[in-house]
């Protein structure tokens, strides 16, 4: 299902997250999980260092951003010269049709996917099935989810929104299982099912966790084996790749492997991680025989250039997102689009327009929670705040607002005003009682409010001075 | 950002910056801080022009205003050698955003930014790491259990919460006992309390749940903001348990060896 944009709308989105109690169960269940786990693996040795690991892991992430348009040229070379064939998209319909020209090249049929974040950004999925093609997402969360024609809502666990009891009814109704709780006979069943989608499957899709210039490699890491299955099984591979998946060495990927891993899942090393040298040798027995990377810009290289390029670093852990309090309250649909969370609320607004995430900064109590667990180190709590200031001086800000601060603030530049307001707030207290005006209302309705104190601290000091 | 370097406070003259809320709800924290600051043998004033430190314009996105703001608080505090405020988060705002508020072009005022946030203090961590004080030498009047909630700006922000606990932790009968989650965020998060109340609250609720499955009967913590979140949402689920600051629960061993 191709993802619709509707950011706007995070603050209904929200409420109906709130109002979903299997929602609540399993999000807030599932992101307290990865904190945890993530904490003991990080921290596994010592504090020290797990964030030894973390500044190392900033350190070649921000080295390749730096270097990112010579590493793209290093790495196109090394690709090329490991047999892969190398595109470039500017955008989601060059991708697509990319990955169409490419099917309709070597006559395929049906395609087996593996997790991809950027393809749910690409809208691939939709774009393939429209022109005819079968398409099965082979990772289980992104199999479910695919099932139940929704889009991922986290980005490790993509199917963390959906109690255990939701999936069981997804199977049962879809594909006819027979109705079970146990949720080893419920991967049984999915995995017999897949078995027989990557047999059968002409050409599969992954996406990169990285791309390692020196070698011309795709690094690829995962837990269940489907992106093996879906990068050697087939005739033809195709890795989507985002630009600013470069890393400078293999010894940076052994880094990043470390942290990721940890920070996502709680594992010190994913069960299988993957370096992709391009099709099969003519000595080797597997491999496919036409491997394609198609690197993709969509927006990335509009962030390149200012003070958000660090945004770009990110290695879509997750961990931000299990650290979130808001978050954890909402998962990652409300957020309307593809990334939840933290770097979501960050990166929506830069790959879509600010205009068409206005409320997405604004969804973060700045708690730092983010920026503390992000394995390389994102300022991420610097950037919302970024944002909202160009909310503002650009006219997004509701002008009920803009009049209130300036007045506040002609009212903090004297201390007599000040007082006058303090007063002012405890007469209109007095009179008001409980009840609060405009969005103050939005206070009370589930808080009590103190009372303003008869005499404000400023007296108490001058009659105790006296 | 590193935060600027400080020299030791030990022996100056402390400028209280009360903060607004303060000033005008809990006048009597301030009172409490200015006796505890005292009763460690520390010169207090009172710098009669202070407001506010402009955090709620600047975390909306407000920034010239926030400028403005910080522009009368430079004034306001422009003969403090050192400054203390009761306040993790707008302790947060002096040290890390007043430098990122100004660049070299703003001149004086860029030069003030540097200054004040290279001798501001948050109360805790002026006591512990400032004048190497952990052991008040006080004692509360009856055995009493607290858990510490850590303020997110205090505890992400500047490093704080080892401070307020070692600070309990040395004052007689007080014992101190987990709070779950201690370190999440009670989702009061200054105007986005009011912006996305909802969420704000979801938070809450998850805070108070908490509190109310910790063994201790108070919570402390080191800002009023969030303890304004967190007893409201207390106080209207008719939860027996309160919040209260840190220098409330010294002063009140301070009053009783007084008494």
């Amino acid at each position: 299902m191709s993802v619709e944009l509707k950011s706007n709308d995070f603050v209904a989105l929200a409420d109906i997250a709130l109002h979903n109690n299997d929602l609540q169960h399993a999000v807030g269940a599932g992101t307290r999980g990865g904190y945890q786990r993530r904490a003991e693996t990080m921290f596994a040795h010592s504090q020290e260092h797990g964030e030894h690991m973390r500044q190392q892991a900033a350190e070649a992430k921000r080295r390749a951003l730096r270097n990112l348009p010579d590493l793209l040229e290093t790495a196109e070379r090394n690709l090329i010269a490991n047999g892969w064939r190398v595109e470039w998209a500017e955008d989601a319909a060059e991708a697509n049709q990319l990955v169409l020209d490419i099917a309709r090249r070597h006559g395929i049929e049906s395609v087996t996917k593996s997790k991809s974040m950027l393809s749910e950004e690409l809208g691939v999925n939709h774009a393939m099935e429209a022109a005819g093609l079968r398409v099965v997402e082979t990772d289980l969360g992104e199999y479910i989810i695919q099932l139940n024609n929704e889009t991922p809502s986290h980005i490790v666990a993509p199917v963390m929104h959906k109690t255990k009891a939701e999936i069981r009814d997804i199977f049962v109704r879809e594909l006819d299982m027979a109705p079970t709780d146990d949720a080893e006979e419920m991967v049984a069943f999915a995995r017999k099912m897949l078995r027989e989608d990557f047999l059968s499957a002409d050409m599969g899709i992954s996406g990169g966790n990285f791309l390692i210039a020196e070698t011309g490699s795709i690094g690829l890491v995962m837990n269940e084996g489907n992106g093996r299955m879906c990068t050697s099984l087939p005739r033809v591979h195709i890795a989507l790749v985002g630009i600013e998946k470069i890393i400078e060495t293999v010894e940076d990927y052994a880094t990043l492997t470390q942290v990721l891993p940890s920070s996502s899942t709680g594992q010190k090393l994913t069960v299988y991680t993957n370096i992709l040298n391009g099709p099969g040798r003519d000595a080797e027995g597997d491999g496919p025989d036409h491997s394609y990377v198609i690197l993709v810009d969509n927006g990335r290289s509009k962030i390149y250039g200012t003070d958000y390029a660090e945004a770009l670093t990110c290695i879509r852990c997750g961990a931000c997102q299990n650290a979130c309090p808001v978050y954890r309250s909402t998962g990652g649909h409300a957020y309307g689009w593809v990334y939840g969370g933290p770097i979501g609320a960050v990166l929506t607004p830069l790959l879509v327009g600010l205009e068409n995430a206005q409320p997405l900064p604004h969804a973060s109590s700045l708690c730092g929670s983010c920026k503390q667990v992000c394995p390389v180190d994102i300022d991420l709590p610097r950037m919302l705040l970024d944002l909202r200031w160009e909310l503002v001086r650009d006219g997004h800000s509701k002008t009920g607002w803009d009049a209130a601060m300036k007045m506040w603030a002609v009212g903090m530049t004297s201390a007599t005003r000040f007082a006058l307001g303090g007063k002012a707030a405890r007469a209109g207290q007095h009179i008001m009682g409980d009840y609060m005006p405009g969005i103050l209302g939005n206070w009370s309705k589930h808080r009590d409010f103190p009372d303003f104190a008869p005499k404000p601290f400023r007296q108490l000091w001058k009659e105790r001075n006296q | 950002m590193a935060l600027p370097a400080r020299e030791s406070p030990v022996g100056k003259r402390v400028s209280l910056f009360v903060t607004c809320i303060v000033d005008m709800i809990y006048p009597g924290t301030g009172l409490s801080v200015v006796e505890i600051l005292e009763h460690v043998g520390v010169r207090v004033d009172f710098p009669p022009a202070q407001t506010c430190c402009g955090q709620p314009a600047f975390n909306s996105g407000y920034r010239d205003e926030a400028r403005t703001v910080a522009a009368h608080f430079f004034k306001a505090f422009k003969d403090a050698e050192v400054i203390v405020t009761p306040s993790g988060s707008c302790a947060t705002m002096l040290r890390h955003e007043y430098p990122s508020l100004f660049t070299p072009d703003d001149g004086e005022r860029y030069q003030e930014a540097q200054r004040i946030a290279s001798i501001t203090w948050e109360f805790s961590e002026f006591l512990v790491d400032g004048l190497g004080m952990a052991d008040l030498d006080l004692s509360l009047p009856a055995r009493e259990s607290f858990a510490f909630h850590d303020a997110c700006h205090g505890l992400r922000g500047l490093g704080l919460g080892g401070a307020s606990r070692d600070l309990l932790a040395h004052l007689g009968n007080a014992e101190l006992t987990e709070l779950n989650e201690c370190e999440v965020c009670c989702g009061f998060g200054g105007l986005f309390s009011v912006k996305m109340p909802e969420l704000s609250n979801a938070m809450l609720q998850n805070k108070v749940q908490n509190i109310n499955d910790a063994a201790a009967d108070t919570i402390v913590t080191g800002d009023v903001s969030c303890l304004t979140q967190m007893n409201g949402g207390l106080s209207r689920r008719k939860s027996g348990k309160r919040v209260v600051h840190l220098a409330d629960v010294l002063a009140k061993a301070l009053r009783k060896e007084r008494a």
